[in-house]
């Protein structure tokens, strides 16, 4: 089954024919994700990679029965294009900008939820369903499918983790990139929950950093819910000074819970294996699956 | 990014927000004649003098050269220049400074609020800031001004008011009344913190805020409510449309490689340890400081050289490590996703000889795509750079050049 995406998702892009946007939908396509199309204001009408190009989300939905978006769009506009995604009636919306301002995720936060739809990130990799569909930015063959899903706010430890799963003899289901913002769609417990539901899933490897208190709280409901499936967890940002940003605007340690020792505590205290440094998360996977990595 | 207190001031009294009212000067001249025209115009006749730093504990801190505090009372005219003089050009040490302290080029004059009459002037402390487990704005009050909050927040809880705040809908008079009467205000000065909290929460919602934090905010003896100092920090992602605001920058206050390496695209944090490093990606920068402390060393930074690696940002990202004296090694960890491992090791043998001759020892792990091509165009190179694959090898490196040097 896997999460979020799969082979029958119908993926438009969103910032089509941008840079960004038309380097990563060419990688998509390549991947084999089914896009089925692009939104580019003022561009409708016209073929991209080999894909219509419509005005609106609206009319590409009518035209290709598109039912998951991924957003390029540069920062001052993204929020619209995630509204927009929201109310034509897309379900799953992946957003990759980085850079939107807080206020604006404060609006938009609230009113995808209202319309039924996921929003995933911002400033986020994406989501990749390894052989099925890959809708981010992520390298694809580094994910060898499997049984093991990942939740992280981190680009590139999501990359790390999936190599080192592989090199354990192990594979991803679903990796979910969940974003480092201070207000992102979806947090770690809702993404943890969904690869707890599901049926082939059979482990879970949550990365997160300091600031917030998603981890804590996905810690707690994993404990609440029975501890089903064993979940590795890793924390970054164990030698970050206090009050200092670190890169992810949500990156930054605030109170005493805020920081990597207290959010691995909490996870040990709730079940959690927890990989003491980023090397080992996919030897700590192994074990707690008691394979032979 | 942050912003002076008196321009804190002048961003917030155009929302409406009482302060105690002040004139920024850059010499003791000028201080003079600030006081002369806050007395013309506010009838004051005892001044306080604050330094102008980014950086809080002033009024405990001291001027390194002449001894004197950061914030200052005069009480007459000929004392504000004098005391001008003893903290202008001044470097200023604070608790939140370091030893090094912070060079003062700017004071600001301010009126005396804490003048007698028929009730006793108090201190309350009040904050607006984004809750990101609600994904709201939050308003802090405490009774307890003037104090660090954080340990009021430790020792006493009950003493710190929460309000939170829907985004959507803005504040309501409600919520700001809330707040008063569990300040236990009455009468005018009930009716005056009301109006400084809307128009604080008005304010921070229009600029983008991040964090407001009016630390005192005063009940003079005459029940007015006026911000004696004022602390904001501003959404970096939304200076684009706030172009006003983001002129205030100071770049001063930041440390100089920290602002070449935003020049050059790279997002920097300058730290104390020994050993540098240059990542691709946050959150893997931050899990490779965490490795080299527990490799025996310490991060001399976290810098992030975003997803597009290439042989100028990994050359300009030298160049800010190499600056730092104390470090002692260079970590290059880069996963190679749509970048390639070997295109990125030929950029660290391209922009390791540009600089010439580095005389630290330098290790490179690049994992991804073409890892094995890029070790060994590493190993080729006949630099004194180590290569390494996976994570773990390179700790072990680490470790060895660590021990190395420690020897």
């Amino acid at each position: 089954m896997s999460v979020l995406i799969n082979n029958s998702s119908k993926v438009i892009v969103q910032g089509f024919t941008g840079n960004e946007g038309s380097f990563h939908a060419q990688q998509m396509i390549e991947y084999g994700t089914n896009v089925v199309g692009g939104v580019t204001p003022g561009k409708g009408g016209s073929t991209h990679l080999g894909k219509p190009v419509f005005n609106t989300v609206e009319d590409a939905i009518s035209s290709t029965g598109a039912n998951t978006s991924i957003i390029f769009v540069p920062p001052a506009f993204a929020a619209d294009a995630i509204l927009e995604a929201a109310d034509a009636g897309i379900k799953v919306i992946i957003a990759i900008t980085e850079g939107i301002p807080v206020k604006d995720m404060m609006k938009v936060k609230p009113y995808v939820k209202k319309k039924g739809a996921t929003l995933i990130g911002p400033n986020c990799p994406g989501v990749i369903t390894p052989g099925q569909a890959k809708v981010g930015i992520m390298p694809g063959f580094v994910f060898r499918s499997g049984r093991v899903g990942v939740v992280s706010k981190s680009g590139t430890l999501t990359y790390e983790a999936a190599d080192q799963i592989s090199k354990a003899g192990l594979g991803v289901s679903t990796a979910i990139g969940i974003g480092g913002d201070p207000i992102i769609g979806t947090s770690t417990k809702e993404a943890v929950q969904l690869l707890m539901e599901d049926p082939e899933t059979d482990a879970i490897v949550m990365i997160g950093e300091i600031g917030g208190n998603y981890e804590a709280e996905a810690a707690k409901w994993i404990k609440e819910n029975g501890n089903k499936k064993p979940v590795v967890g890793f924390i970054a940002g164990q030698t970050a000074p206090p009050g200092r940003r670190m890169g992810h605007a949500g990156a930054i340690v605030g109170g005493k819970d805020d920081t990597a020792e207290a959010k691995m505590r909490i996870m040990r205290e709730n079940g959690i294996y927890v990989a003491e440094t980023p090397a080992e998360i996919g030897e700590v996977m192994a074990k707690a699956l008691g394979v032979d990595a | 990014m942050n912003i002076h207190e008196y321009q804190a001031k002048e961003v917030l009294k155009s929302f409406g927000v009482k302060i105690q009212e002040g004139i920024v000067a850059d010499t003791p001249e000028q201080a003079l004649e600030a006081a002369k025209k806050l007395n013309a115009e506010t009838g004051t006749s005892w001044y306080v003098l604050k330094a102008q730093i980014h950086a809080g504990g002033r009024g405990k801190g001291t001027v390194k050269e002449t001894g004197s505090r950061g914030v200052v009372l005069a009480k007459s005219q000929e004392q504000v220049a004098e005391i001008a003089k003893d903290i202008l050009g001044g470097t200023l040490v604070t608790i939140q400074t370091g030893e090094e302290g912070k060079k003062v080029k700017k004071i600001l004059v301010a009126q005396d609020v804490y003048y007698p009459g028929d009730s006793k002037p108090k201190e309350y402390y009040l904050s607006i800031l984004l809750d990101r487990a609600t994904g709201g704005n939050v308003i802090m009050a405490s009774i307890e001004g003037g104090m660090d909050i954080e340990e009021v927040a430790e020792h006493s809880p009950e003493k710190i008011i929460k309000e939170w705040i829907d985004p959507q809908l803005g504040i309501q008079g409600y919520q700001a009344r809330k707040v008063a009467f569990k300040l236990g205000l009455e009468g005018n000065a009930f009716k005056e913190m009301v109006k400084f909290i809307i128009s604080l929460y008005n304010a921070y919602d229009s600029i983008d805020a991040s964090q407001i934090e009016i630390n005192p905010v005063l009940k003079t003896s005459d029940d007015q409510i006026l911000a004696v100092d004022a602390k904001v920090n501003l959404d970096d992602n939304a200076l684009y449309r706030n172009k006003k605001l983001a002129a205030l920058r100071d770049l001063d206050e930041e440390d100089p490689l920290e602002v070449e390496a935003g020049e050059s695209g790279l997002n920097y944090v300058k730290l104390d340890g020994n050993v540098g490093c240059m990542v691709n990606g946050a959150g893997l920068a931050m899990a490779t400081m965490d490795m080299i402390k527990l490799s025996g060393g310490e991060p001399a930074n976290f810098l992030d050289v975003g997803g597009g690696a290439n042989a100028q940002t990994v050359e300009a990202g030298f160049r800010i490590i190499l600056k730092d004296p104390k470090v002692k090694a260079i970590l290059i960890n880069v996963f190679g996703g749509i970048v390639r491992c070997d295109r990125i090791a030929s950029g660290v043998v391209e922009a390791y000889k540009s600089i010439g001759d580095i005389a630290i020892p330098i290790i490179v792990r690049l994992q991804g795509t073409n890892a094995e091509e890029g070790a060994k165009i590493i190993d080729e190179s006949g630099l004194k750079v180590t290569s390494a694959i996976t994570l773990k090898e390179a700790a072990e490196k680490v470790q060895q050049v660590l021990q190395g040097i420690n020897k």
